[in-house]
C-alpha cells in the first residue's frame, strides 16, 4: 500500500515535471517590433477576408532572439551582401541584344519599387501566373537575347533578392481578380490542405495548425512568403520560396514538383496571399 | 565575381574617441570537412586572416578558423588621435587578398 503511494507521488512529480518542460518546449510567437534603418516593418496584420488566421505574422515573431537581431540591423544582416550581388547583375550587359536590366529599365529603385509586393501576377501571353523569377528569365530570353537561368543559379537568387528588396517594407498584395489568378488561387488552396507524403501532411499541418510549436528543434511559424528569398543560417545563403517548398514537400516524404511547375505556381499564388498586409522582409534570416 | 566587402567605419571622430568598426566580408568559408555528391572531400577554402590598419600601424588582426561560418562578420573597436585612412586586408586559403579602405576626420 505505502509501496503505491509513493509509486504515484513519485509519478505525480513526473507529471509535474513534464508538464514544465512542455511549456518550456512551445515555440510562441513573440511580442516584439522589427525596425530596420528607421522603418517600421508590419510583422502582424489582421488577415485578408476568408483566411483561415485571426492574425497574420511574420516568421520574424517565431525566430530566436538572435536572428532576429540580425535581421534588424541591415549591415549585419548577411543577405544584404546578395543585394548588394543583385545590383551588380542589374547593370551588367549579358546576352546578343548588348542589354543589362538597366538599359530598359533604368534605376531600379523606382521602376522596381512594389514588385516584388505584388508578385505573382497574372501573365495573359503564358495563361499561368509570373512569379519574379520567371519575369527575369522572359526579360532575359525575349528582351536580352540571353539565356534563362537555371533553378536556383546564384545569380537568380541575387537578382531576384535585389530586386523583392525595392519593396522593402511594403504590404504584400496579390491581386486576383486579374486573369484566371483566382482559379489558381483555389488550386493552390486545395493543395494547401490536402495531406501528401509518406508522413501524410498538408502545409496546414504544420504551419495553420501547429504554428507556434516545435518540430523537431525547429520553430514552426505561419510559412508566409514575406521575407523571400531569405537568408537561411542553415545555408548560409539565399533561398528560393520554390526551393523552400521543394524541401517542405521533400521532408513529408513525397514527390517533389520542379520548381516553377503548375503545382508550386498554385502554391505561391495561395501562401502569398496567405500573408497579405505583411511588410516585405527580403533579405530576411531565418534559421 | 569578385566581391565587395562591406564596412563601416565612421566618417568623423572626435581626438581621442573609441570608434566601432563593423566589417562584412562575402565568402563561402568552405571548411574542407565536407564532401561532395561523389564522395570526395571538397578541398578548404576559407578567409584565414584579417587585419585592419591605420595609417599604416596595425590596430587590429584575427586568424580564422574553418567552423567560422559564410560571410564573416567582424566588429571591433580603435581609438583614433588623427585623421586618416583605415585599411582592411582579408587573406583567402588560395592567397587572395581583398582590401578597402575608408577615410576618418577627427576634429
Amino acid at each position: 500500500m505505502l509501496n503505491n503511494r509513493t509509486m504515484i507521488a513519485a509519478l505525480c512529480a513526473v507529471a509535474v515535471v513534464f508538464g514544465v518542460v512542455l511549456q518550456r518546449a512551445s515555440a510562441d510567437p513573440v511580442k516584439d517590433t522589427l525596425v530596420i534603418d528607421g522603418k517600421k516593418m508590419i510583422t502582424e496584420t489582421k488577415p485578408p477576408e476568408g483566411h483561415p488566421l485571426d492574425v497574420v505574422r511574420s516568421g520574424w515573431l517565431y525566430r530566436e532572439k538572435d536572428t532576429r537581431e540580425l535581421e534588424a540591423d541591415s549591415f549585419e544582416n548577411p543577405g544584404s551582401l546578395y543585394v548588394a550581388r543583385g545590383a551588380k547583375i542589374w547593370n551588367t550587359v549579358e546576352g546578343s541584344a548588348g542589354k543589362s536590366c538597366a538599359s530598359c529599365h533604368n534605376e531600379a529603385a523606382k521602376s522596381m519599387k512594389g514588385v516584388g509586393a505584388s508578385y505573382p501576377k497574372w501573365d495573359a501571353a503564358a495563361k499561368r501566373p509570373i512569379n519574379v523569377e520567371l519575369q527575369i528569365d522572359k526579360c532575359r530570353v525575349e528582351n536580352m537575347g540571353a539565356k534563362a537561368y537555371k533553378f536556383d543559379d546564384p545569380k537568380q537568387r541575387a537578382l531576384t533578392t535585389f530586386i523583392k528588396h525595392q519593396s522593402f517594407g511594403m504590404p504584400v498584395h496579390v491581386d486576383l481578380s486579374k486573369g484566371d489568378l483566382k482559379a489558381w488561387w483555389s488550386k493552390g488552396k486545395d493543395e494547401y490542405y490536402t495531406r501528401f507524403g509518406q508522413l501524410n501532411l498538408a502545409c496546414a499541418s504544420c504551419h495553420e495548425l501547429n504554428n507556434g510549436k516545435h518540430i523537431r528543434a525547429d520553430h514552426l511559424s505561419q510559412g508566409n512568403a514575406n521575407g523571400f528569398p531569405t537568408y537561411r543560417l542553415k545555408q548560409s545563403h539565399m533561398v528560393s520560396l520554390h526551393n523552400r517548398f521543394r524541401g517542405c514537400i521533400r521532408d513529408t516524404r513525397a514527390e517533389t514538383p520542379k520548381a516553377f511547375s503548375d503545382e508550386l505556381m498554385a502554391l505561391e499564388v495561395y501562401v502569398t496571399w496567405r500573408g497579405s498586409g505583411l511588410s516585405v522582409e527580403t533579405p530576411a534570416v531565418r534559421q | 565575381m569578385a566581391e565587395t566587402p562591406k564596412i563601416r567605419v565612421p566618417k568623423t571622430a572626435k581626438k581621442g574617441e573609441v570608434v566601432e568598426i563593423k566589417t562584412l566580408m562575402p565568402h563561402i568559408m568552405e571548411s574542407g570537412q565536407r564532401k561532395d555528391k561523389d564522395g570526395k572531400p571538397i578541398p578548404r577554402k576559407i578567409i584565414n586572416k584579417f587585419t585592419a590598419e591605420f595609417n599604416g600601424k596595425p590596430v587590429f588582426s584575427t586568424s580564422l578558423e574553418p567552423a567560422v561560418a559564410a560571410n564573416p562578420y567582424l566588429q571591433f573597436f580603435a581609438k583614433v588621435e588623427e585623421s586618416g585612412t583605415f585599411k582592411f586586408t582579408w587573406t583567402d586559403d588560395d592567397g587572395t587578398v581583398t582590401t578597402a579602405e575608408q577615410k576618418i576626420t577627427v576634429s
